[in-house]
């Protein structure tokens, strides 16, 4: 084996040489360990810098003249919609295809689908945007204009609808393609480990493949469910392009189906590139309470994750 | 039991009750060719198109399959099949916006791929000259700078994720012995994963704000804004290649008196070379695609810039979004659409060629693990 005969070279060799490497080595990777904690520190420390000005200005100099609060509060709403949207059509969706990869595909052709759900998590987020804008936007202006007909007396449907289609509605789904692969290809994994023997202990007595899947995979997957659903979320809420190119904004309203409404990524991309000044320090501020949220629901989706793997023993 | 011992064929009047209640073969199809059927009249009385043919036909099918399944085998066997029809259908759903984006750039963007787009820059490209353009081969302006912006900023993220990355794979799976610091490293590592891209993008540009005042934007801010989406991308997959790395041959390596900086190096690193270098390919194709942190970091340049350290820069991801959204010219859009929609076709044949190549290498160099 060649690689024993390079080993043996350093035994042969002076050992103080060899300690000195070692010890190198060590303090190399450790600190490459701990720029990690150094990085995720600055990020949080540079924005909190720049953002100062924006929370020590008078209230009548930031954007909508009522103060940071005023300004950001439509904002995260904007962007929890979205994220709400994309969710409520990626999830059982996402838990369905996984299904379907791991229990209902023909073994010859389910690794290839999970391949084809990975090409979509592949595509940049540009092109969804751009796909959204020109494809999907007018194709659902029927649909929209048949809810605001019909259903326009919910809040949330209420007419007339847009007629580019350049909606909130529009952009949560846009949002919601953009995460399915993420739900889908962390629960295809858990529902791969079920013990087989469940399984087949649900088959023997009797059950339909549902069953099986309601009585065996499901329980047993709860918990990765749950917190592949929570990464998507903090991936939707964090999404800039999706939105930027689909939606056109406005000031908040109740209504999906109309133009109006804005989330923070997107406002920080559209107003980053001109923005100066006050301003600057006012769109870094929107970026820390973005990264703020996405901090809080992603710890809870590996807090979720690392809670199972103790209980599982799946390690 | 007694009655599996008829046997079949003798006395056809008087069915096995393992047999008795079956669905006949043919009644899937028939429920298929009648939802196909109804959905178009249904959609017919609202005004027809394929769209909502499609949509009644299959909750037609949705409906009437199970409820006539449930009828002839039993509530369950009916609630088994209308699951199964649940997750074809949403695995066609899924389907669905894949092939229309892939159609909807494959159509859009060939018209555009012309030797213009390939080998020149936006420099000098007027508004009036995307007037006078009438035909696709007649739009000049290229995405040529975008190509190398696209480069030189994915080669500094590279450079300076991979060597960190790979550092910290080695320290979790071979020093941190799974102590406190492994164990939170880890964790941070997680998190960081869900850091938004945009924020990595502010924190680039509002450190190099801080450190050489504001608004400082070259291609170098956009690379460390990628190198902290790209590091947890490289750590993730470095690790778990480490960690498949069988134990024996550390053990065999030790055993020969050498140090755990050279087993490190001369075994385990060499063992798990094909996984590490597809993983790293995946992270490039994963930041490749960035657009909101370059839009933050870079600026936007018309000409060639081959310098990350000064200038601005733009990026294929870049170039798309600003040619959708700021036209070159306002009053004639289709020439930059068109210039968009072929930088998307070279932006996605870039990112599957390197999930590709990603495979190919993880395939081709793969450690020979006979025996374990």
């Amino acid at each position: 084996m060649s690689t024993t005969a390079s080993a043996q070279k350093p035994g042969t060799k002076n050992s103080a040489a060899g300690r000195a490497g070692d010890s190198i080595f060590s303090g190399l990777s450790l600190a490459a360990g701990i720029l990690i904690f150094a990085v995720l520190a600055a990020v949080a420390l540079f924005l909190l810098l720049q953002a100062l000005p924006t929370f020590a200005a008078p209230a009548d100099e930031i954007t909508g003249g009522e103060g940071f609060f005023s300004y950001i509060w439509p904002l995260v709403l904007g962007t929890l919609i979205a994220a709400i949207i994309a969710l409520l059509i990626a999830t059982p969706i996402g838990i369905l295809v996984a299904l379907y990869i791991s229990h209902y595909a023909p073994a010859r052709i389910s690794k290839s689908v999970g391949y084809v759900i990975d090409l979509l998590a592949a595509i940049p987020s540009v092109i969804y945007g751009a796909w959204g804008a020109t494809v999907l936007a007018p194709a659902l202006v029927p649909f929209y204009n048949w809810l605001a007909e019909n259903l326009g007396f919910i809040p949330i449907f209420a007419g007339p609808a847009s007629q580019t289609g350049k909606t909130m509605m529009t952009a949560g789904v846009v949002l919601a393609i953009m995460i399915l692969p993420i739900i889908t290809s962390m629960s295809r994994e858990i529902f791969t480990q079920t013990p087989k023997l469940h399984e087949e202990a649900a088959l023997a007595l009797g059950a339909t493949r549902w069953e099986m899947i309601r009585m065996s995979v499901l329980p047993f997957a709860r918990p990765g469910i749950i917190s592949s659903v929570m990464l998507a979320l903090g991936r939707a809420l964090g999404e800039t392009m999706a939105v930027a190119l689909v939606l056109s904004s406005g000031p908040m309203i109740a209504s999906l189906i109309k133009s109006g409404n804005q989330t923070i990524a997107a406002e920080i991309a559209l107003n980053f590139p001109e923005a100066y000044g006050l301003r600057l320090s006012e769109l870094i501020a929107a970026g820390l309470v973005l990264f703020l949220i996405t901090l809080v629901v992603n710890m809870i989706a590996r807090a979720i994750i690392a809670r199972y793997k103790e209980f599982s023993g799946a390690n | 039991m007694s009655t599996t011992t008829t046997k079949p064929g003798t006395s056809p009047v008087r069915e096995s009750r393992l047999t008795r209640g079956q669905r006949p073969k043919w009644l899937i199809p028939v429920i298929g060719v009648g939802a196909i059927v109804v959905g178009a009249a249904i959609s017919a009385l609202i005004g027809f198109n394929i769209a909502t043919w499609a949509i009644f036909a299959a909750l037609v099918f949705l409906i009437v399959g199970p409820l006539l399944i449930g009828a002839i085998e039993g509530s369950r066997a009916g609630s088994d099949s209308l699951m199964t029809f649940l997750v074809y259908t949403a695995f066609i759903l899924a389907v669905i916006p894949l092939i229309s984006v892939i159609y909807t750039v494959l159509a859009n963007g060939i018209p555009g791929l012309t030797s213009n787009l390939l080998l020149t820059s936006m420099n000098g490209v007027t508004g009036a000259q995307d007037n006078f353009a009438e035909a696709p081969g007649d739009v000049v302006g290229g995405a040529y700078h975008a190509i190398v912006g696209t480069v030189s900023i994915t080669f500094w993220a590279t450079l300076m994720s991979v060597p960190i990355g790979l550092l910290t794979a080695i320290y979790l799976v071979e020093y941190s012995n799974n102590g406190w610091l492994g164990k939170a490293i880890t964790f941070f590592v997680d998190v960081m994963t869900g850091v938004p891209s945009i924020v990595a993008g502010l924190f680039a540009a509002a450190l190099f704000g801080m450190i050489f005042g504001p608004s400082t934007r070259t291609g170098f801010v956009a690379a460390v804004a990628l190198t902290v989406l790209m590091i947890p991308t490289v750590v993730k997959n470095t690790e778990e290649m480490l960690r498949i790395v069988p134990n024996e041959l550390r053990e065999a390596s030790y055993a020969l008196g050498v140090r755990k900086w050279r087993t490190i190096l001369k075994v385990v690193i060499p063992t798990a070379i094909s996984g590490i270098a597809s993983g790293v390919t995946l992270a490039i194709a994963r930041v490749i695609g960035e657009t909101a942190p370059l839009l933050v970091t870079a600026g936007f340049a018309t000409a060639i810039n081959w310098n990350s350290f000064s200038g601005w820069m733009t990026t294929l991801p870049t170039y798309i979004y600003y040619q959708i959204m700021t036209p070159t010219s306002p009053t004639n859009p289709d020439p930059s659409l068109q210039r968009a929609w072929a930088a998307a076709l070279i932006l996605i044949a870039i990112v599957m060629l390197l999930n590709l190549l990603a495979r190919l290498i993880a395939k081709a160099f793969a450690p020979k693990t006979a025996g374990r």
